[in-house]
């Protein structure tokens, strides 16, 4: 039953989950603005999006309390941005780059909360028989 | 849901920056404190920042906190003023070794900071908020 409705439901909630996540990074690279060898990171939503979508499992399996199961797909995806000019502190965050990423980031997971309502009211139609 | 996670980041942000800020008020408040000795006198401060690291499964984001407040190892000034109640035998007066643009241009930047930070943390209560309502009529 369950599948029913993943199908139904499309990428929109993996999206969804990995568009927080990106959010989280690119607060936690504005909060490390001004920390000294702090490394500014960002998600590769494609490559993390994809991969949601083709591993339907998610984490490796385990069977057996002692068993580590493995990331996310979104910290797996996670890279580190090429930084813009050189600094004296090691710290690579440009608070304007980030800034444009988040508002951008932002918006996508709008969008995503957007597509899934519409989805989600269209399964209740469905339901319903309208 | 990872996105109250941002607000602990922000929120750690918001707290540093704002010692950030304490230190160039205390800097700018004690900068014409006058001692008669070198070891008296008034140090600038500074804090330094550090990653605040957490739990290895949260994507490894991390917030920010304040390692330590140094101590500016400059010197401080001296000025010869003989008249000056606080002044030694050779009539020098030890002022702190505060530079005003420095502190302001430090000012500037802690509280742009601050304003980033708050604007991410406003944006992401509003999108929980949204969240909250998916699915609603």
């Amino acid at each position: 039953m369950n599948n029913v409705i993943d199908k139904a439901l499309g990428i929109h909630p993996h999206a969804l989950s990995i568009g927080a996540k990106r959010l989280e990074t690119l607060a936690a690279n504005m909060a490390n603005a001004d920390t000294p060898h702090y490394k500014a990171r960002d998600i590769d939503f494609r490559a993390a999006l994809s991969h949601a979508m083709t591993t339907s499992a998610g984490a490796l399996q385990t069977r057996h309390q002692h068993h580590i199961g493995g990331g996310d797909t979104a910290s797996e995806a996670t890279l580190y941005r090429t930084p813009t000019h050189p600094s004296l502190d090691g710290n690579t965050v440009d608070t304007q780059l980030e800034q444009a990423a988040f508002a951008e980031a932002a918006v996508r997971y709008q969008a995503s909360l957007d597509f899934l309502s519409r989805r989600i009211d269209g399964l209740r139609k469905a339901l319903r028989g309208d | 849901m990872s996105l109250f996670n941002v607000l602990d980041v922000s929120g750690s942000a918001l707290s540093a920056q704002s010692v950030r800020l304490n230190t160039v008020a205390s800097n700018l408040a004690n900068a014409e404190v006058a001692s008669t000795t070198a070891d008296g006198a008034y140090r600038p401060r500074q804090p330094v920042f550090a990653e605040l690291l957490r739990a290895a499964g949260q994507n490894g984001t991390s917030g920010v906190r304040v390692a330590g407040i140094t101590e500016s190892p400059l010197p401080p000034r001296m000025e010869h003023m003989p008249g000056h109640p606080l002044a030694n035998e050779d009539g020098y007066v030890f002022f702190p070794a505060v530079n005003p643009v420095e502190e302001m241009a430090n000012m500037m930047s802690a509280s742009r900071s601050y304003q980033n930070n708050v604007e991410v943390m406003n944006t992401v209560k509003q999108l929980m908020l949204r969240t909250l309502q998916l699915g609603q009529r």
